[in-house]
């Protein structure tokens, strides 16, 4: 989502909607990261091997915490970036939900082996 | 009445955590929409937002629990590996379930699923709490957003549910059991 593309300057008789659609947009990221890190450590050994993080969980502790460290950054990010505008929430939204139903889909193990 | 650690454990993990999740993200649902609607009779009071940020922390909490102690207590002793020529699989639940063909997909299927889709609860549910502590009653200034946490919180129950169904499942067919055994109550001799 481009920013300067999808905001408008502030509108100082609203609260800006920047720091709401940087947490929408970065947990739409984070959840799809946990589904694309858990199809590439099945399909990579090498990763596999690097994901545990914590041996006895083997690599969903690895999976998991690299997603939250993205989802986290991606957080930050978008919300030093947004913070002060007022963007297209519909837009992110939309984008984050389509993200978060892609992750919904891609965990489920049927679709995840097709890749 | 006696009950294992592991298997209190996991009752912990499922129903104090996991189960409590699920009812709690009804009750968020409704009081987003009910008081936080633009179309709201009457606007949410300093009480109404204090007592939904309080609400929503514990959600948070509780969904962070279930999945931590899903993925680093429960989720080691289901997937421990017997040694070799163990006969009795039933101190391992996932050897146990993938030995029969009318087991095996209770794990390949809905583990699998399971301990992916459960991250998708917390990780949606610190969202819309996030943009609700940060608008609290502006939300209805903000529909966009509004619908956006009522959304994520849906899609945070789904994945709960997902994650839910399919440990009670699991549990029933493979139940994590093992370590010492604590007495509950000593019941009547026949």
């Amino acid at each position: 989502m481009n920013a300067k593309t999808a905001s408008t300057s502030h509108d100082s008789a609203q609260p800006s909607n920047g720091s709401g659609a940087a947490a929408i947009l970065a947990a739409g990221i984070g959840s799809l990261m946990v589904a694309l890190l858990a199809i590439a450590a099945d399909k990579w050994a090498g990763l596999k091997n690097m994901m545990v993080f914590y041996k006895p969980t083997g690599p969903l502790s690895g999976v998991t915490t690299c997603a939250i460290a993205v989802w986290i950054l991606m957080w930050v990010i978008l919300e030093m970036r947004w913070r002060r505008r007022t963007v297209a929430v519909t837009r992110v939204t939309t984008a984050a939900l389509v993200l978060l139903g892609l992750s919904l889909l891609l965990t489920f193990p049927p679709i995840a082996d097709l890749f | 009445m006696e009950i294992t650690v592991r298997g209190l454990l996991t009752m912990i993990h499922g129903m104090g955590f996991g189960a409590l999740y699920l009812l709690a993200c009804m009750g968020a649902i409704v009081e987003l929409g009910r008081h936080y609607s633009p179309a709201a009779e009457t606007p949410p009071t300093a009480k109404d937002d204090a007592f939904l940020r309080a609400y929503l922390l514990g959600m948070i909490a509780l969904a962070w629990f279930a999945v931590l102690t899903g993925a680093y207590i429960i989720y080691p002793w289901y997937r421990a590996v017997p040694p070799p020529g163990t006969a009795d699989l039933a101190g391992f639940p996932q050897r146990l379930l993938m030995g029969s063909p009318a087991t095996i997909g209770w794990h390949s299927i809905g583990m699998e699923w399971k301990e992916h889709v459960a991250w998708l609860a917390p990780i949606a549910i610190t969202m819309a709490a996030a943009v609700f502590m940060k608008y609290g009653r502006n939300l209805r200034r903000h529909p966009e957003l509004r619908s956006a946490v009522l959304s994520f919180v849906l899609i945070s129950f789904v994945a709960a549910g997902i994650a839910g169904f399919f440990g009670a499942m699991l549990d029933k067919h493979a139940p994590v059991e093992g370590g010492g055994t604590i007495q509950l109550m000593h019941g009547e001799q026949p």
